[in-house]
């Protein structure tokens, strides 16, 4: 009890830096805490992650807040405004070839992205997982056959194996999330089955086992625990090739089907008119760029600082 | 009363690409409600025996024998599902270095509560129950601290205690120990046998003890089995283990300096060819000769 109070003293006397930073905590939530706040001083002190993040908030926040932000209706067409540049007519950064405002789409496009990296960035990882684990475990014929399949999904180009699936789900987002996740599961079941053969010799896979485990339960209780942290990290640095699977799927009229603002899709319009009006086209492509750049700063400065081996601890 | 566990003619070979390796060469040996002990050198296959009465022998090894009886039911004719049922419920193992025997990222609690659930249908709360009163039992003085923390926060000597308390708690009949004081130190070593020897003799549990620690072994077991190169070379009573005549084991006994007689030059072991050729003496005792 007495532990307690003195922390709380302590908490008042000293300013929250020197508590987050102090060598020795009083309590365990404190450790946990001022390892945390570590880590966050060590991401912030890297210009190109923060600047990722950023970037990445301020799209959250878009696409939470969307229909307040953008000034138009991203359906409502209006043929009088046609191909208006940008900054005339009250278009900041002009219209389509229908008269809507790239603006108010753009913003609404944002929703459509996270929704379909959120979701692919969800289900690929897991399929991977399971192969993964399974084939590094299991080992002999499981682990060949396992392999071999995840194989011949990596011969084909992404884009190529994705435009495959679609052509023969048939057109739309959930189809081109369920293409994207076919198409990007096995580098998750390479580096999950790396994992797993690093692990499953440990002497607390022996003891589990010599308790009467049988392999289903230790591959879900003891190794996916283990396997999880790299590929975290994978994923982050695999969202930017996600957007622009995505998007490369909406550009060929694949993903989301008009009118719907996907930023793929919105470029594959623009097209027509890239000579004469090149902001249909461009608006779209620059945020498609934008985004994936900042995801890939973020992947990279997450990895540094996640990356157990190169602590400078 | 009939032994526990009986084991015929044990062998264990390995594939080489030099020919076949035999870790283990036809052994017997019996284990009753008592504590036996099993030293020899490295490599003279005490840990392998642990290992092959399990039926856990690592690829591409070979495990043969006429039986292996638990109870009357030889284990060499249950399926690999049957085992399952055997290993931690009649039989548990400890392992040699407690910081590499749990898994690093499960709390030890939700650990120690897997072990129990396996084998027990028992409610999360009362495998909880039954985890924090066995974690008392090892003396680990705040048990529902531990149970909350994961096992890089233990010490080693707490770390044994809490495999103890693993794998004790479903309650088997044989508690296999492979070296399970050799990772700590002296101090630590003679707490965690006080407290497997407390639980084993509550419990009327056979124990096979393996350890290249003669001190150790003479002190703490019933009766002990020496081996050299697979084999057994010697069984005597623990407490006679001075009186021991196979060449190997004086040779061990010299080696080890004594207070009471100290000695400027301890003896080197020198080994003989014809040790690892002679027949496996057999460690079979008849319960009446027990008693």
């Amino acid at each position: 009890m007495s532990m307690s109070a003195n922390t709380k003293n302590l908490k008042k006397s000293v300013s929250l830096y020197e508590w987050l930073t102090t060598d020795s905590p009083a309590s365990r939530n404190q450790a946990r805490l001022s390892s945390w706040y570590m880590s966050w001083l060590e991401l912030r002190s890297n210009p190109m992650a923060m600047f990722g993040i950023t970037i990445l908030v301020a799209l959250l926040l878009i696409a939470w807040f969307a229909p307040f932000l953008a000034p138009h209706s991203p359906f409502t067409q209006d043929l009088a405004a046609r191909l208006t540049p940008p900054g005339e007519g009250g278009y900041i950064l002009g219209s389509d070839s229908l008269g809507r405002d790239i603006l108010s789409r753009l913003i609404y496009g944002s929703r459509i992205t996270l929704y379909i990296v959120s979701l692919v960035a969800l289900m690929a990882p897991i399929v991977g997982l399971f192969v993964g684990t399974a084939a590094g475990y299991l080992g002999g014929w499981v682990d060949t056959v396992l392999m071999r399949i995840t194989d011949i999904f990596l011969a084909f180009p992404k884009l190529i194996l994705a435009l495959a699936f679609v052509s023969a789900l048939g057109a739309g987002i959930e189809n081109a999330v369920l293409a994207i996740v076919l198409t990007s599961w096995p580098p998750y079941a390479r580096i999950a089955r790396a994992e797993t053969l690093t692990i499953r010799d440990a002497d607390f896979i022996h003891a589990i086992k010599l308790q009467g485990a049988g392999p289903l339960r230790i591959i879900t209780r003891h190794i996916w625990p283990l396997c999880i942290s790299s590929l975290v990290i994978r994923v982050t640095l695999d969202m930017a090739g996600i957007i622009l699977t995505a998007a490369g799927l909406g550009f060929l009229g694949l993903g989301a089907q008009p009118p719907s603002p996907e930023w793929g899709a919105m470029i594959s319009a623009g097209r027509k008119f890239i000579l004469d009006h090149w902001w249909v086209a461009t608006m779209p492509g620059l945020a498609i760029f934008i985004v994936s750049l900042a995801f890939n700063l973020l992947g990279d400065g997450l990895r540094d600082v996640l990356d157990p081996k190169k602590s400078s601890k | 009363m009939k032994n526990l566990l009986e084991v015929k003619n044990l062998t264990v070979k390995f594939p080489t690409r030099n020919g076949i390796f035999e870790a283990v060469r036809n052994i017997s040996f019996s284990l009753g409600r008592e504590r036996l002990g099993i030293v020899g050198e490295s490599g003279s296959g005490k840990s392998m025996t642990g290992r092959a009465i399990l039926r856990l022998i690592r690829n591409p090894g070979i495990l043969e024998a006429d039986h292996i009886t638990l109870e009357g039911k030889d284990l060499l004719m249950l399926s690999e599902k049957e085992m399952y049922k055997v290993r931690g419920h009649r039989i548990s193992m400890i392992m040699q270095d407690p910081k590499f025997s749990l898994n690093p990222v499960m709390r030890i609690g939700d650990q120690i509560c897997e072990a129990y659930r396996l084998h027990a249908r028992a409610s999360k709360a009362e495998a909880k129950k039954k985890t924090l009163s066995m974690l008392e039992n090892v003396l680990i003085r705040d048990p529902a601290r531990v149970f909350k923390s994961y096992p890089h926060e233990m010490s080693g000597g707490m770390g044994q205690r809490i495999m103890i308390a693993m794998m004790l708690i479903p309650d088997p009949q044989i508690l296999i120990a492979d070296e399970p004081t050799s990772a700590l130190d002296v101090t630590v070593q003679k707490e965690v046998l006080e407290i497997m020897d407390k639980l084993v003799r509550e419990r009327g549990m056979g124990l096979i003890f393996i350890s290249h620690d003669l001190n150790v072994v003479s002190a703490f077991c019933d009766r002990v089995l020496i081996m050299y190169a697979g084999k057994i070379v010697e069984t005597c009573r623990a407490d006679r283990l001075h009186e021991a005549t196979h060449p190997y084991t004086v040779g061990l006994l010299n080696s080890i300096p004594q207070l009471e007689h100290p000695a400027d030059h301890l003896q080197v072991l020198q080994r003989d060819e014809a040790w690892s050729k002679a027949p496996s003496v057999s460690g079979i005792v008849k319960t009446e000769d027990l008693a």
